[in-house]
């Protein structure tokens, strides 16, 4: 196996696009280095992104916010500026594992590793969150539920490399919140995660997101779940609605996390208790 | 068979250089390399938190970091807690408190039990137990533990007054 740590984006790039045997970007590691000690990865090549300036750090933009795809849940965590905009993004990267992985874990890795159970991924989607892509002699901004295309599998090709997560800036009264269910408080993978983000006007929601992970082969964006709390103030009826549409959107198997059965109604009830907290976070009276 | 890389780093504030094959964890050039017993492995998959140490002041599991990746880093491991052979107040804490048993966990709980402390110096029991959840020990029960870190924090904050 060799061992590489580029400088800038495009080096990594050319020694990816260049390897002819199994390439591997390593951010933090925390799942690659698992998945080699069980015999599941095999790299020729290993490519270090943490020694790219570029990838390490935060960025305040006119838009939003650019995070680095080497940076890591600790450094997250400490934004003060994100914590502020996406409270529910920087819940969902803190929920992986322990301190420990913490100070190693990165939001791209969670996307790229395409866990259905992802805790960061529902999150990112209900901010809105883009992954910035870079090809040999090209970038692309794509929306990140388009990266997952299935469990382990991305639409990344061969050569690409994420070099940030972009989260826009949010719209006055805009509130997010993640939860998930998992039997153990931390250390544990979700069962269900939910993700929402809104926007209100004078108490009624005008926009919303709603993305549910671990109950479908890739975190799945609820567009009906959306449109059942647009126009309301989160109503009974309004959140029923999203409960119902919730469990329409739900694929998920049966585990020895959870059964399928299970796991659909876990959906609802933590959907409509994250709607909650994001509209009380966007200014909603509870 | 797999390439070899010389490494540079500072395990608690010593430089420390080694040929490191590049798929050699971190957790096993210390041990293996640096002769830093007090690394040790429970799990090898990140959960067990035994092999706790930190990177550049980061905690980390060193079971998760190629070793590769600790060139031109700083390391620190359980045995740069003490000082002139005299123990850490945790190291004196957990003794008196009979936080462990057959002492594995322990390393790692005393590195993650310091960082924790570096960073707060008044953490209440749930903050502990938050803080040390990626750390599992099979013999304790982890009251001892969680008492040992409140009573060390607590002299702690005492001695920096006077
Ligand atoms: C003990 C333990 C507990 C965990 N708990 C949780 C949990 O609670 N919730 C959860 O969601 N996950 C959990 N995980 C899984 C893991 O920590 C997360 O998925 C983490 O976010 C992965 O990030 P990483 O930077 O470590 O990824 P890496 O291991 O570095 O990479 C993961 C995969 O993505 C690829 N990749 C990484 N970065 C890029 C990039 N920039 N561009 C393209 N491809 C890339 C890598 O090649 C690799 O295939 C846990 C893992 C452990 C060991
Ligand atoms: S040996 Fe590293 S976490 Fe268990
Ligand atoms: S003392 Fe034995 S595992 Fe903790």
């Amino acid at each position: 196996m060799r061992y590489e740590s580029p400088a800038t984006t495009k080096e990594a790039v050319a020694l990816l696009a260049k390897e002819k045997g199994a390439a591997f970007i390593l951010a933090g590691g925390t799942d690659l280095l698992v998945r080699m000690k069980m015999g599941l990865a095999e790299p020729d090549l290993v490519v270090d992104i943490k020694r790219i300036p570029d990838m390490n750090t935060i960025k305040t933009t006119q838009t939003g916010f650019r995070i680095g795809a080497g940076v890591s849940g600790a450094q997250l965590t400490a934004h003060k500026a994100i914590n502020k905009a996406w409270p529910g993004v920087v819940e969902a990267t803190h929920l992986i594992g322990s301190d420990q992985i913490q100070g190693r874990c990165t939001m791209a890795g969670n996307l790229c590793n395409a866990s259905p159970a992802a805790d960061s991924v529902p999150a990112m989607i209900a901010a809105g969150a883009k992954a910035i892509v870079v090809g040999k002699g090209k970038r692309r901004t794509v929306p990140v539920e388009k990266i997952v295309t299935g469990p382990g599998k991305t639409s990344l090709k061969k050569g690409e490399v994420v070099e940030a997560i972009t989260l826009p800036k949010p719209a006055k009264r805009t509130g997010d919140a993640y939860l998930r269910f998992t039997p153990r408080t931390e250390m544990d993978i979700a069962v269900v995660g939910v993700g929402i983000s809104m926007t209100l006007e004078r108490g009624v929601v005008k926009k919303a997101r709603v993305c549910l992970g671990a109950v479908a082969p890739t975190a799945v964006l609820v567009p009906a779940a959306a449109r059942a709390l647009v126009g309301s103030k989160l109503d009974d009826a309004a959140l029923n609605k999203l409960v119902a549409a919730c469990a329409k959107a739900c694929n998920p198997i049966d585990d020895k996390r959870g059964t399928a059965a299970y796991r659909t109604r876990v959906a609802g009830v933590l959907a409509k208790r994250a709607a909650k907290i994001a509209y009380k976070r966007a200014g909603g009276a509870a | 068979m797999s390439d070899a890389v010389l490494v540079s780093t500072k395990v608690n504030g010593d430089v420390v250089e080694f040929a490191c094959p590049t798929d050699e964890v971190l957790m096993d050039s210390l041990r293996d390399r640096a002769g830093m017993n007090g690394v040790k492995e429970g799990c090898g998959t990140g959960d067990c938190g035994a092999c706790s140490v930190t990177l550049d002041g980061q905690l980390v599991c060193s079971c998760l970091v190629l070793g590769v990746e600790a060139n031109g880093r700083e390391i620190g491991t359980v045995e740069g807690l003490t000082e002139d052979g005299k123990l850490h107040p945790l190291q004196e804490k957990f003794i008196e408190h009979a936080a462990l048993q057959c002492g594995i966990c322990t390393p790692g709980f005393l590195v993650a039990a310091k960082a924790l402390l570096d960073n707060n110096a008044n953490p209440t029991e749930t903050e502990i137990r938050y803080a040390l959840a990626g750390n599992l020990c099979r013999c304790t029960g982890y009251d001892k533990i969680v008492r040992a870190v409140q009573a060390t924090a607590k002299d702690l904050r005492k001695s920096k007054k006077r």
